[in-house]
């Protein structure tokens, strides 16, 4: 299949001090990626890298062909969206709030958005859920919905690659389900494809197409849900005693966790 | 047009009919009352006094108002917008305590005599030189640390304060009195060129904001979402900080210590109209023009003939009816 999105040989971070190191991978249109891995991984600093927060040192990575280094800031914005794990709440409205998404694509000097900008707002609102909250402040929102708006604002930046750090962090399963069967659709839908931090393991083994595991700032191990959620990596990686199951209706990998008492009876 | 759009109009086109309402009272206002009928006729009579006290006197002082109220204001909100903080104003970050230890050393060694330029020279100089001090103490590994910016600003602000009080303690007693009867403000400026400065300075730095008004807009989600839009945070920031002190440096210069308008008049136009700074800058400009004009005719007219200090006014009426307002606000303030 042919590659959209390809990382090679990357490391970022700041002169003499490497972060991470000898990133490869690649990821094809519409693909729905997970990126797993223990707290302090280097999962977050690869969406800085990947997003031109943190310098590149070393490596290349390609977008769609074109080298993100010869891209300027506005063109990265219209190619590649991010919605960080805390969403901004302010006292603007959810309309004002994903009319921001238009940034990118707006002229020199331009003080007011287009009629286009306001059409791709309420498409992308109507998308996610949020048209009916437009008028609503950010601030007066639950988790739930300001994420699905951090979501509709990404999508207003029409972004090829679209960065998702934990969006399901501080929902409930009502949510967890709702927001990543969203992003699913999205990527299917859309063709956009998405790079996604998650922490749990069972989220990203059922939605994801592929998982990409981190590990001390490099990656573990690469590939379909079924090859990396094994019992080997996730015990080296998370220092966890885990079971890994099949679910019966999905046939996804099922991890439970152990406690210490159960490991010290058996 | 959309609805967003048509309100930001009214509200600007309102705040231009105040604008000119307060400055045709401050015209009328004062001990030789003008009648605004006859005021065609008064400025056609060039012998007459009335001619005399508008030209030299009421005019030059509106124009000052709309300089210094409108830079001091602006910078307030840009200011707020780049640090994001409600607290930020031009005063925070030193500028004038630099402007007034500037001064303070100018009349001390009495090289105000020089020219009537020294003073406003020496002031801009000492907004100058803490700005510089400010900026390079805060750069941190190629970028600029916002937060600690704001840290040595007030901390600037205090070193400069208490080299002035130094000052003030070994002078003599006619210089104290210049130099408290500056650090107390005036709108009283009798060199024109000084009051085209103030002026056009003003009104170039309103024209150069409007260029970072989306800008100071994508910043309400704080500086690396900013840049996640494509915005060039690093040098947006340190060119509108540039710019705002500049605008404060001129200001204080000018005009000595009036405080509060950029603290006040921002967050008035916030609650009235929002936090969007297309509207805002614009917005805060002519609103600190309007609440200086109007002070500037309260502090010359209520104990008249004598004269108020404009800082007494501004921090009076501007403190009480910001507590007011948003006392009874129901929506708590906010920046972002």
């Amino acid at each position: 299949m042919e590659q959209f999105f390809q990382i090679s040989n990357f490391s970022c971070g700041y002169p003499g001090k490497f972060i991470l190191e000898d990133i490869n991978f690649s990821v094809a249109k519409g693909d729905f990626v997970g990126i797993i891995g223990p707290n302090g991984s280097g999962k977050t600093t690869l969406f800085r890298g990947i997003s031109g927060e943190l310098p590149s040192l070393k490596g290349k990575m390609e977008l769609n062909g074109t080298d993100t280094k010869k891209m300027g800031l506005k063109q990265r914005a219209q190619n590649i969206a991010i919605v960080t794990q805390t969403i901004e709440i302010g006292s603007m409205t959810v309309e004002e709030y994903v009319l921001m998404g238009r940034i990118p694509y707006h002229k020199q000097f331009q003080f007011f958005e287009t009629k286009e900008d306001f059409a791709i707002a309420e498409k992308y609102m109507k998308l996610t859920g949020v048209d009916k909250l437009k008028g609503k402040y950010m601030n007066a929102l639950s988790g739930g919905e300001q994420q699905l708006a951090g979501i509709a604002r990404a999508l207003t930046q029409e972004p090829d690659l679209l960065l998702l750090d934990e969006p399901t962090s501080h929902l409930d399963i009502t949510h967890q389900v709702q927001t990543l069967n969203l992003i699913r659709r999205l990527s299917r839908e859309l063709g956009l494809t998405v790079l996604m931090i998650i922490h749990d393991l069972n989220l990203a083994g059922e939605y994801c197409d592929s998982l990409i595991m981190m590990q001390e700032g490099h990656i573990r191990k690469k590939g379909l849900p079924v090859e990396v959620l094994n019992y080997a990596d996730i015990e080296a990686v998370y220092e966890t005693v885990v079971v890994v199951r099949t679910n019966p209706i999905s046939n996804k990998p099922v991890v439970f966790l152990v406690s210490e008492e159960v490991i010290e009876k058996s | 047009m959309n609805s967003k759009y048509l309100k930001w109009i009214l509200f600007l086109a309102a705040l231009l009919v105040l604008l000119l309402v307060s400055v045709l009272l401050s015209l009328s206002a004062g001990e030789i009352k003008v009648s605004l009928s006859q005021l065609p006729q008064i400025l056609s009579d060039k012998g007459s006094i009335e001619y005399t006290v508008l030209a030299k006197i009421r005019i030059p002082r509106i124009l000052m108002a709309i300089g210094v109220g409108g830079a001091l204001s602006l910078s307030g909100v840009v200011l707020q917008g780049i640090y994001r903080n409600p607290l930020v104003e031009p005063y925070t970050l030193g500028i004038s305590g630099g402007a007034a230890l500037g001064v303070a050393v100018a009349i001390v060694f009495g090289l105000n005599t020089l020219s009537f330029f020294s003073l406003p020279a020496f002031g801009f100089l000492g907004a100058l030189v803490t700005l510089i001090v400010v900026y390079l103490l805060s750069i941190k590994r190629g970028g600029l640390s916002i937060n600690s910016m704001l840290l040595i600003g007030v901390m600037v602000s205090f070193v400069s304060s208490s080299a002035m009080m130094f000052l003030m303690s070994i002078s003599t007693t006619e210089n104290l009195h210049n130099i408290v009867f500056w650090v107390m403000g005036s709108l009283d400026e009798s060199n024109n060129s000084l009051i085209a400065i103030a002026f056009y300075s003003s009104l170039a730095g309103l024209v150069i904001s409007y260029f970072f008004a989306q800008t100071l807009n994508a910043l309400r989600l704080g500086e690396v979402k900013a840049r996640h839009l494509g915005i060039n945070t690093g040098v947006a920031i340190k060119l509108l900080f540039f710019v705002a002190s500049l605008l404060t440096g001129i200001a204080v210069s000018v005009a000595g210590v009036i405080g509060f308008v950029g603290l006040v008049i921002p967050h008035l136009i916030r609650l009235i109209i929002g936090n969007d700074y297309r509207v805002l800058l614009a917005g805060s400009f002519m609103g600190g023009a309007i609440f200086l004009i109007l002070s500037d005719t309260i502090a010359r007219t209520i104990i008249s003939p004598n004269e108020l200090p404009i800082g007494v006014i501004t921090g009076f009426v501007g403190g009480l009816v910001f507590i007011i307002v948003l006392s009874r606000s129901k929506s708590h303030f906010k920046l972002n």
